[in-house]
C-alpha cells in the first residue's frame, strides 16, 4: 500500500510540475530511441531475399508450402465453384460442372440430419438456402472453399500446439508471447512479407487466416486440459493408460466442451478474415462486401455480410454436432457398406444424379436468377429514415459522450509523461508478481516510447480502454442472464455469432452516416466486435460450475443473489478473466478497421505503412499493439492470480 | 502433383476442346490483370482484358488490393495493373519501379481531379463560392462547423495516406477551418450521402473520375491554380511565408506491369501501352454501373461495340 502511495504521489508530481525541469520524461530524447524500424525492415528483406539453407532459400520453402496448401484448395474450389477446368485464364474450358446448388444443399442437410437430427438439418439447409435465394451462391462457394482449408488447419494446429503447451511447461512459456503476437499484430503489418513468401492469391489468404484464427484454439486447449478434474486423470493412471492413450482417450474427450468453444472461435475468426483475405486475391463474399460499400450500396453489403454469417452459423453448428456425436456414438454397425453408411451413400448418389439433371435443366445446376430475391433499397431507406429524422438527437448524444468522456480521457492520457507511466507500470508489475513481472511489463512499455510511437499508443489505449470497459459492462450482465436460460442462450449465441462474423465494414459505413468519421464511430465498431467474448466466456464459466457446489449453497440457505456472487461468479472467475483477456485482444485486433474511419492511433500507423509498402514501419507499429496487449494481459493475469489465491481457489 | 494435374488437364483440353480460331500469340499463359474495389478500375481493366482476348491472348482477372498488389507485380505473381493514380499511388509505384521489376507503361489518358467540394445548396449560405475567398468569411466557414471543431469550420479530407497537404493549405490560406481526415473513401462518401440526404452543410475531398460528382450536384472550390512553384517556394502566391497556398495538382492515372510482360507477350505489351480512354467517357460508364444498375460486363461490351476502330488500332 505504502509503495503505491509513494509511487502515485511521485507520478502526480512529475505529471503536474515536471515538464519544465524534466522535459525528457515527456518527449523521449534521441539518445534513448531505438532504430527498430530499420532493423526489422532490413531483417525482413534479408529473410525473403537472401536467407539460404544450403539447398534452398526461405522463399523456396514457403513457396513449396504454398503449393502444398494450394493443392487441396484447388480441389475444394473446383468442387464448389469453378468445376473441373482445363487450361488457365480466359481460355480455360470446363470439363465437369461444380456441385450444383441442389446437391450442395442436399449434402449439408444430410450431414445435419446425421449429426444432429432434423432440427439441425433444417437449420443448415436454411442457411445454405439463404445463400442461393439471395444470389450470393457463387461468392459464398469461393469463400467456403478457403474456409474448409483454413479452419481445419487452424483447429488441428491449435490443438496440437495446445497439447504441447500442456505437456511441457517450457513450451507453454515460449508459446504465450508468440500467441499474443499472432493475435494482436495487425494482419496489415505483415501482409506484404506474407505476399512475398507465399505468393499473391488465395494461399496467402489461407495462411493469414490460420495465423489469426489459431491462437484461441491453443489457449483454450491449454485451459481446458488444465481444468480436467483430478479424479479423471487418476482414473486414467489407475487403468494404466500410456501417455498417448492418456492424451487422446482421457484428457481430450473430457476437455471436449472447452475445446468446442475453441473450434467455434476458429471458425468465427476465419470468417472474420474474409474481408482482408479478399484484398489479397481470395475474392468471394469479402470482395462483394467491400465493393458494395464503396458504392454505398448498403443493401448488397448487408446481404453479402449476412451470407458470411449464414456460412459461419452452418459450419459452427455442424462441427459442434459432429463432435458431440463422436463422443456419444459407438454403437454396433449393421452389415454392408451402404447400410452401414446410409448418409454417405445418399450424398454420393446425389452428386451424379443432380449433376446429370443439371446438364439437362440448367436451373438445377445453378439457382435461377429470376427466383432470386433481394432486400433492395430497404436497408438504404432505413438508414436514410434514421438519418433524416433522428440525426440531431444522435448527434446530441454523441457530443455529450464525446465532450464529457472521450475527449477529456484522451487529453489526460496524452498529457502523461512516458517515463512516469513506464515506471508506474513496472511498479504495478513488481507489486503483483515480483521483479520478473516488473521487467516483463515495463520493458514493452519502454519499447513503445523508444520507437517514438508513444502518443499514438496512448490514443490506442484510450480508444480500446473505453471500448473494453463498455463491452464488459454490456457483456457480463448478458452472459450472467443467459447462462442458465437455455432458450435465451441460444438466441444470444446467434446474436454474438452474427456480431463476430458480420464484417464490421457492413455496419461501419451506416455508422459513419449517422455519427460522422472519428473516435465515436470507431468505438461503436470495437464494442460491437469485442463484446462477444465477454458474453461467451462469462456464460461458459457459469455453466461449468460444479452443480454439487450450487446444491450445497442452496442447502446452506443462500439467496439467488448470494448464490450468484458468492459461489458461481467466484468459481467462474478464470473463464471470465480469459473473457476479458480475449475482449482486449479482439478490441486491439479491430484497430486496423478503426483506422478506416479516421482515428489517429497505431492502427493508422500500420495502415500508412501498408500504403507506403514500408514493412519495417508496419511491423514496429504492430509490435507496439502487441506490447500494449502483453502489458494488459500480464497485469490482469497476475491480479487475477492474487485474487484467486485470496479467495482460496488455487492451491 | 499439382503441375502434373494441370498438364493432364491441358492435354485433355487440347484433345476435346474446340479451339477457337485465334491469332498466333507469343504465349498462351494467362496475362493476370488486377481488379480493385472501385467501378472505374473494373471497367478500365475489363476493357483492356477484352481487347487482349480479341487479340488472342489468354487473360485472367485477379482480385487484389490497390497497394498490396505491388508485391505481386514485383515477383510476377501478377502482371498488369491498369489504374495507378498519380495522387494516391505514386509512392508505392515509385518504390516498385525503382526495383526494376515493375515497369510504368504510361498514362491511361484519364486525369485525376481532386479538390475541396461542396453541394450546390451550400451556395445559399456562402454566395461567394466557388471562389475560395468565400471561406475566409467566418459565417461561411462556421456554417460547416461541428461540436468538435466549433467555432472553426470542418473540412473532411481524404485518408492521411492520400497526402494532399490539406492541413498545410488551410494554414497557408489562413482559412478558419479545421481539417479532419476520413479513413477510407467509403467513409468519405458515406458522410457526403448522409449530409446530402439532410441537405446539411458539408465540405469535403471529392475526386474524379468517380460516381459522386455525377450523382450529387455540387462544385469544386476554386483555389489559386496549382503550379509546381507553389508547393516548393513559400514566396509564391498570396501568403509569402508559406507554401501550399494554392489548389491541388491534377495528375495522370498510370498503367503499370511486371517487367517480364515485355519479353513474354510483346504484342500485349504494346497494346497495353497504347490503351487510352478519356475522363468524360469513363465518368459516363461509371455512372451507368453505379447509378443505373447495369453490370460492368454490359457496359464494357457496349464500349467495345462502339469503339472498334480505336481498340483494333491498339492490337495491330
Amino acid at each position: 500500500m505504502l509503495s503505491w502511495l509513494i509511487g502515485l504521489g511521485l507520478f502526480a508530481l512529475l505529471w503536474l510540475f515536471g515538464k519544465p525541469v524534466a522535459g525528457w520524461a515527456f518527449k523521449i530524447p534521441h539518445g534513448l530511441r531505438l532504430p527498430l524500424k530499420n532493423w526489422i525492415g532490413g531483417g525482413m528483406k534479408w529473410l525473403v531475399e537472401e536467407a539460404y539453407f544450403g539447398l534452398f532459400t526461405v522463399t523456396d520453402l514457403t513457396r513449396f508450402l504454398a503449393e502444398v496448401i494450394d493443392f487441396p484448395y484447388r480441389i475444394a474450389l473446383s468442387l464448389l465453384s469453378t468445376g473441373l477446368l482445363s487450361g488457365q485464364g480466359s481460355q480455360a474450358v470446363q470439363l465437369l460442372p461444380p456441385l450444383s446448388w441442389i446437391a450442395a444443399i442436399g449434402i449439408v442437410v444430410l450431414m445435419g440430419r446425421y449429426a444432429g437430427g432434423w432440427r439441425l438439418a433444417a437449420l443448415v439447409g436454411g442457411c445454405f438456402g439463404f445463400l442461393a435465394v439471395f444470389g450470393q451462391w457463387d461468392n459464398a462457394m469461393i469463400t467456403l472453399a478457403s474456409i474448409v482449408i483454413a479452419a481445419p488447419l487452424g483447429i488441428v494446429g491449435g490443438l496440437l500446439l495446445g497439447l504441447g503447451g500442456h505437456r511441457w511447461s517450457w513450451f507453454a512459456a515460449l508459446l504465450k508471447p508468440v500467441l499474443d503476437l499472432m493475435q494482436t499484430v495487425p494482419i496489415f503489418a505483415y501482409l506484404v512479407p506474407i505476399l512475398v513468401l507465399f505468393g499473391f492469391g488465395p494461399t496467402s489468404a489461407v495462411v493469414a487466416t490460420v495465423v489469426y484464427a489459431l491462437p484461441p484454439m491453443t489457449r483454450i486447449t491449454m485451459l481446458a486440459l488444465k481444468t480436467v478434474p483430478d479424479e479423471v486423470r487418476d482414473l486414467g493412471r489407475m487403468v494404466g493408460c500410456t501417455p498417448r492413450q492418456m492424451t487422446w482417450r482421457v484428457m481430450v474427450p473430457s476437455a471436449m466442451p472447452g475445446l468446442m468453444v475453441g473450434v467455434n472461435q476458429v471458425i468465427m475468426l476465419s470468417l472474420n478474415m474474409v474481408i482482408v483475405a479478399s484484398m489479397i486475391g481470395a475474392g468471394g463474399l469479402g470482395y462483394e462486401v467491400l465493393a458494395a460499400l464503396r458504392r454505398l450500396d448498403i443493401g448488397t453489403g448487408v446481404e453479402a455480410g449476412l451470407a458470411i454469417v449464414a456460412l459461419a452459423v452452418a459450419l459452427d453448428r455442424l462441427s459442434q454436432a459432429f463432435a458431440r456425436r463422436i463422443r456419444s456414438h459407438a454403437e454396433d454397425l449393421p452389415q454392408g457398406l451402404v447400410r452401414r453408411h446410409p448418409y454417405t451413400a445418399a450424398a454420393l448418389a446425389l452428386v451424379p444424379v443432380t449433376g446429370l439433371a443439371g446438364l439437362a435443366i440448367s436451373l438445377l445446376q445453378s439457382y435461377p436468377e429470376s427466383l432470386q430475391i433481394t432486400t433492395g433499397s430497404v436497408w438504404s431507406d432505413l438508414v436514410r429514415y434514421i438519418n433524416v429524422n433522428f440525426f440531431d438527437q444522435l448527434e446530441a448524444f454523441k457530443n455529450l459522450l464525446l465532450l464529457n468522456l472521450l475527449i477529456p480521457f484522451k487529453r489526460f492520457l496524452l498529457s502523461l509523461p512516458w517515463a512516469g507511466v513506464v515506471i508506474l507500470i513496472g511498479l504495478a508489475g513488481w507489486r503483483l508478481g515480483g521483479w520478473k513481472l516488473a521487467l516483463q511489463t515495463a520493458l514493452p512499455a519502454y519499447l513503445i516510447a523508444a520507437v517514438g510511437l508513444w502518443s499514438k499508443a496512448m490514443i490506442t489505449v484510450y480508444l480500446c480502454g473505453i471500448s473494453v470497459a463498455i463491452a464488459c459492462l454490456i457483456g457480463f450482465p448478458i452472459g450472467i442472464l443467459a447462462a442458465e436460460r437455455d432458450r435465451l442462450w441460444k438466441g444470444v449465441q446467434l446474436a454474438i455469432d452474427t456480431l463476430q462474423t458480420l464484417p464490421s465494414f457492413v455496419y461501419l459505413m451506416p455508422a459513419v452516416m449517422l455519427f460522422r468519421v472519428g473516435d465515436f464511430t470507431a468505438m461503436i465498431a470495437v464494442v460491437a466486435y469485442a463484446v462477444a467474448p465477454a458474453i461467451r466466456y462469462t456464460a461458459l464459466g457459469l455453466q461449468q460450475v460444479d452443480p454439487q457446489l450450487i446444491e450445497a449453497g442452496k442447502a446452506a440457505g443462500c439467496t439467488r443473489w448470494q448464490l450468484l456472487t458468492k459461489i458461481k461468479l467466484k468459481l467462474a472467475l478464470p473463464e471470465i478473466l480469459l473473457g476479458i483477456n480475449q475482449t482486449i485482444m479482439l478490441a486491439l485486433s479491430m484497430l486496423v478497421i478503426t483506422a478506416l474511419v479516421g482515428t489517429r492511433d497505431l492502427g493508422q500507423e500500420v495502415y500508412i505503412a501498408l500504403t507506403k509498402a514500408d514493412t519495417g514501419r508496419g511491423l514496429v507499429a504492430g509490435l507496439c499493439v502487441a506490447c500494449i496487449a502483453i502489458v494488459a494481459d500480464r497485469l490482469i493475469g497476475a491480479g487475477a492470480g492474487r485474487l484467486r489465491r485470496r479467495l482460496g481457489l488455487e492451491r | 502433383m499439382h503441375r502434373v494435374l494441370q498438364a493432364a488437364a491441358l492435354a485433355a483440353a487440347l484433345a476435346f476442346a474446340p479451339w477457337q480460331a485465334q491469332a498466333e500469340v507469343e504465349s498462351n499463359d494467362p496475362i493476370k490483370l488486377t481488379l480493385h474495389d472501385w467501378t472505374g478500375q473494373l471497367i478500365t481493366t475489363q476493357i483492356m482484358g477484352e481487347v487482349l482476348k480479341r487479340a488472342g491472348y489468354n487473360v485472367d482477372y485477379v482480385q487484389a488490393d490497390y497497394i498490396a498488389q505491388f508485391t505481386g507485380l514485383k515477383n510476377g505473381d501478377l502482371d498488369v495493373a491498369m489504374e495507378i493514380w498519380e495522387t494516391t499511388g505514386r509512392d508505392a509505384m515509385d518504390e516498385a519501379t525503382a526495383t526494376g521489376q515493375v515497369e510504368n507503361l504510361g498514362e491511361t489518358g484519364m486525369q485525376a481531379i481532386e479538390e475541396w467540394w461542396y453541394p450546390a445548396y451550400m451556395k445559399e449560405v456562402c454566395p461567394g463560392l466557388p471562389n475560395w475567398e468565400a471561406l475566409l468569411d467566418e459565417d461561411c466557414a462556421g456554417a460547416f462547423s461541428t461540436a468538435e471543431t466549433a467555432p472553426l469550420g470542418r473540412y473532411l479530407g481524404g485518408p492521411v495516406t492520400w497526402g494532399g497537404y490539406d492541413d498545410e493549405r488551410a494554414m497557408a490560406l489562413e482559412l478558419p477551418i479545421e481539417v479532419v481526415h476520413a479513413g477510407t473513401d467509403a467513409a468519405l462518401f458515406a458522410e457526403l450521402e448522409s449530409a446530402y440526404q439532410r441537405k446539411a452543410p458539408i465540405l469535403l475531398w471529392v475526386y474524379a473520375p468517380h460516381w459522386a460528382p455525377v450523382k450529387y450536384e455540387g462544385e469544386w472550390v476554386e483555389f489559386p491554380a496549382y503550379e509546381a512553384a507553389c508547393y516548393r517556394d513559400p514566396e509564391w502566391g498570396i501568403n509569402p511565408d508559406a507554401a501550399y497556398d494554392c489548389g491541388k495538382p491534377r495528375g495522370p492515372i498510370w498503367k503499370v506491369a511486371y517487367a517480364g510482360v515485355k519479353g513474354k507477350w510483346p504484342g500485349a505489351y504494346e497494346a497495353i501501352k497504347a490503351f487510352t480512354v478519356g475522363n468524360d467517357e469513363m465518368g459516363a460508364m461509371v455512372a451507368e454501373v453505379d447509378l443505373n444498375g447495369r453490370t460492368v460486363e454490359e457496359v464494357v461490351a457496349g464500349w467495345m461495340a462502339d469503339n472498334e476502330d480505336r481498340w483494333s488500332g491498339w492490337i495491330e
